[in-house]
């Protein structure tokens, strides 16, 4: 079945075009090119119910086949698309044109913290590397159940918001300690701990609160919510970062 | 060029690539490569569940499994294979849960379940609840799950290299598997890995249509890797469309809307589906509900101005339930469509959304040559596999299935089969194919723009070879496709760099669509039947004397270096299950 297309001429008779022009400024890097980043804008027509990865798309395949950014879900939840537009963090695939003002130049640069390795790419192994030296993974002890092991869905709620988070770096990105200091494992590695910490099945809390009690754990946490501010998923980052710092306390999880 | 050698090779890190990672990483030395991060692949996406005769909520066994199985792939299904899907489901999901997947829990504990599109009690008597979800996130939550203990098995990733080429050498008179050919992103360097098993895992082909929940990144690489090396692929004009994508985007919206009380209305608010499937009604097989939706739409009852689309309606829903349940797909609906589902109807339309064919495989996962050969050391599992489970038509959470139950068979085979077979020569000269190919893009001059062949192509399939086909409308895809691949010589990328270099990966993604568009509309040419998700307006019934059959379609190249596609058929594997008249 076809999908209505409409061509060209019949879309310019159309008194009312949904698109509009929009300036994308975008921070642009290739060290085959030139040691230095510079910024160039792209001037585009869109729907502005459209993505800012659509905007991104259309300068890629229309005007400049260099332009680099990963991408691939396009829709929220494969988390290949953080950068910063308008000097926050966001996915571009869940960033609405009408939602972040068009009406002047929409700056878009590489998010801070990883090193820049082209355009919009960054070096992810330091954020991989902290998220694996968290443990981030069920941790049992003793012969396994036949069937399932139970879990009452509340035990299961405690750690559901830390389920959802997608690895996509918004949020440690958006850190100030950890642009200072790329040691610090970051809210995402913290975030994933969380969720194994709270997780009634699992044995290996105590371990794993003593790895985030070192120097460059949870308590180099100062609390600014930017993480949770960024994170495209709506996790409370934030509070479970203090979650994590209350267990180290009370040792109780 | 950079040689390596391992026991053991996986292409992809999706869930049917990291599945068959755990198992070959404990048994052989193991790499897997991954065009994106493990964490990136489209299983990700999947959102409503996984099935499995649990019967944690109510009577369920795995022979009804079985049944719905085999009636929802329209009989095309191989019934050994289903059998084995539906009896190791429930293994399946249990290693899951022992491996920390947050599953939603019953009052008593255990895993819950809900109902899904074409899953019954008793071969059809009424809806049962045998999916296991974990909200409506289960695709992401079993990506990361598995990824997780990956990390925990000290699984070796090479992130971001593309395999381009899949090697085979002859010995013997024996093609057998001898390793495969990738291009690394970072760098724009080649690497040929030698390996005893080589295990595909790549995911589908789904970007040849425009309106489709599939990835951007979903181009049939393992297919056309090895298609062009002369080995069949089977069954791929049966490809799934999804009922409810967003209107014009594509997103899927979960099938668990409608498990979970989701009706489908059209302009009049009428529920239709009670016309077309009087028992199952919103919740019948996948090609069902496409068909009825888009005979909707035909009739003049579509919504909207343009009258192209209908409605999801989870208003009467209590919003606890949608927040519970449904939280991710209310988002979209939320974020792409400014629509807020306590309250208004999302409006949907079919969208591309999985490929019933691919690599022939038996179930071991060992790839088929032919009808009956096996090439040692080659492997595919998940939805660039074709085993097969899915037959005409797959069920909703049987795709999360499939990919746990034959990762792991084909992790174990492949990893088994590496412990005792020798090392098989590379190729002389092994990565000339893949070093012409990308040497010939970056260097093009030609006019031909990748964008623009790729627009085209996923327009005429969209036209084409949707949810209805007929002889005239696959003839004119077929010429279109031709007319694309003869473009495409002249195609040229702008970055000719090293570096990060997706304008030309881009490229190459595009050469396997087009030859894996001409393979599917071909099958669908030649097949004047209606069956599952191939549905041909001019020959409108099933055909079981005819076509009873699997499409086996092959490269040829004639002398003169013309491509062509030559096709060959395959019995159905039937066991208990008869052919019977598909109602719902």
């Amino acid at each position: 079945m076809a999908t209505p297309v409409l061509d060209k001429a019949e879309a310019e008779a159309q008194p009312a075009s949904p698109y509009i022009t929009v300036t994308f400024r975008i921070r642009r890097f290739d060290p085959e090119v030139s040691a230095e980043a510079v910024w160039e804008d792209f001037r585009i027509e869109i729907d502005p119910k459209e993505r800012v990865l659509d905007g991104l798309h259309k300068i890629k395949w229309d005007v400049d086949g260099t332009l680099t950014f990963r991408r691939s879900c396009a829709h929220g939840i494969c988390g290949s698309d953080a950068m910063r537009i308008n000097g926050k963090n966001r996915l571009a695939c869940k960033t609405l044109i009408k939602d972040i003002n068009p009406d002047k130049p929409i700056t878009i640069e590489a998010i801070k913290g990883l090193t820049v390795l082209k355009d919009l790419i960054v070096d992810m192994e330091p954020f991989f590397q902290a998220y694996r030296d968290v443990m981030p993974f069920l941790v049992t002890t003793g012969n396994e159940p036949t069937r399932e092991r139970l879990q009452s869905a509340e035990d299961r709620e405690r750690f559901d918001d830390t389920t959802k988070c997608i690895l996509c770096a918004a949020c440690t990105s958006s850190c100030p300690v950890f642009w200072n200091d790329g040691q610090y494992f970051g809210p995402a590695a913290i975030v994933n701990a969380h969720r194994f910490i709270f997780d009634s099945r699992d044995e290996a809390g105590e371990q794993r609160l003593e790895i985030l009690n070192d120097k460059d754990g949870v308590w180099r946490c100062r609390t600014t919510f930017n993480c949770t501010d960024a994170c495209p998923r709506g996790i409370e980052v934030t509070k479970a970062i203090q979650e994590v710092k209350r267990a180290l306390i009370t040792r109780r999880f | 060029m950079k040689i390596h050698k391992y026991d053991t090779v996986i292409v992809g890190a999706g869930g049917a690539g990291m599945r068959a990672a755990i198992e070959a990483t404990k048994r052989s030395r193991t790499a897997v490569l991954t065009k994106l991060y493990p964490t990136r692949s489209h299983t990700g996406a999947a959102q409503g569940g996984m099935a499995a005769a649990l019967a944690n909520v109510e009577e369920d066994n795995w022979e009804w499994h079985t049944f719905d199985t085999v009636k929802g792939g329209d009989y095309l299904v191989d019934q050994d294979a289903a059998e084995i899907l539906a009896k190791e489901a429930i293994d399946a999901v249990l290693d899951l849960e022992k491996m920390g997947l947050p599953f939603n829990r019953t009052p008593q504990g255990t895993i819950d379940q809900r109902r899904f599109g074409g899953h019954s009690r008793n071969h059809g008597e009424a809806p049962v609840r045998r999916s296991c979800y974990a909200a409506d996130r289960t695709g992401h939550m079993i990506l990361q799950t598995l990824y997780q203990n990956c990390v925990k098995e000290g699984v070796e990733f090479f992130n971001e290299f593309y395999v381009l080429d899949q090697l085979i050498t002859e010995v013997d008179g024996v093609r057998q598997s001898a390793g495969v050919v990738a291009y690394e992103l970072a760098t724009g360097e080649i690497h040929v890995f030698q390996a005893k098993s080589v295990i595909y895992a790549s995911g589908g082909t789904g970007k040849f249509f425009k309106v489709t929940s599939n990835a951007h990144t979903l181009t049939g690489d393992g297919q056309a890797a090895c298609y062009r090396r002369g080995l069949p692929l089977e069954d791929m004009e049966f490809f799934q469309f999804h009922p409810t994508g967003i209107w014009r985007m594509g997103i899927l919206l979960t099938e668990g809307a409608r498990g979970e009380g989701g009706i489908l209305r059209n302009k009049d608010g009428e529920r239709f589906m009670e016309k077309y499937a009087p028992v199952m009604k919103d919740l019948a097989s996948r090609d069902v509900v496409s068909r009825s939706i888009y005979t909707e739409i035909r009739e003049g009852r579509g919504c909207g101005p343009e009258g192209d689309h209908v409605f999801l309606d989870l208003t009467h829903l209590p919003p606890e339930q949608l927040d519970a349940k449904l939280p991710d797909i209310t988002e979209f609906a939320r974020t792409y469509l400014g629509i807020e589902p306590y309250t208004d109807p999302i409006p949907i339309q079919p969208t591309a959304h999985y490929a019933m064919g691919g690599i022939p495989t038996n179930v071991e996962g060992e790839v088929l040559a032919d009808n009956t050969t096996v090439v040692p050391g080659l492997y595919a599992a998940g939805e660039v596999a074709c085993v097969s489970v899915h037959g005409a038509n797959r069920l909703g959470t049987n795709s999360l299935l499939d990919i746990n139950v034959f990762g792991k068979r084909a992790g174990i085979a492949a990893a088994d089969y590496a412990a005792d077979a020798e090392w098989v020569d590379l190729p002389e000269d092994p990565a000339a194919l893949v070093e012409e190919q990308i040497e010939r893009l970056r260097n093009s001059t030609g006019g031909e723009r990748v964008a623009e062949l790729r627009r085209e192509l996923q327009e005429t399939m969209d036209a084409n070879v949707m949810v209805f086909r007929t002889e005239q409308t696959i003839k004119t895809a077929v010429e279109k496709i031709t007319e694309l691949r003869e473009r495409y010589r002249n195609v040229s990328v702008q970055d000719k760099g090293k570096r990060f270099n997706t304008d030309l990966l881009e490229a190459v993604e595009l050469g396997n669509l087009l030859d894996l568009a001409e393979v599917m509309a071909v099958s669908a040419l030649a097949r004047k039947e209606s069956r599952g998700g191939h549905y041909r307006e001019d020959f409108p019934n099933r055909d079981d004397v005819n076509f009873m059959r699997h499409t086996m379609a092959y490269r040829e190249v004639g002398a003169d270096g013309t491509e062509t596609v030559r096709l060959d058929y395959k019995p159905v594997v039937q066991t208990r299950y008869q052919p019977m008249e598909r109602k719902y």
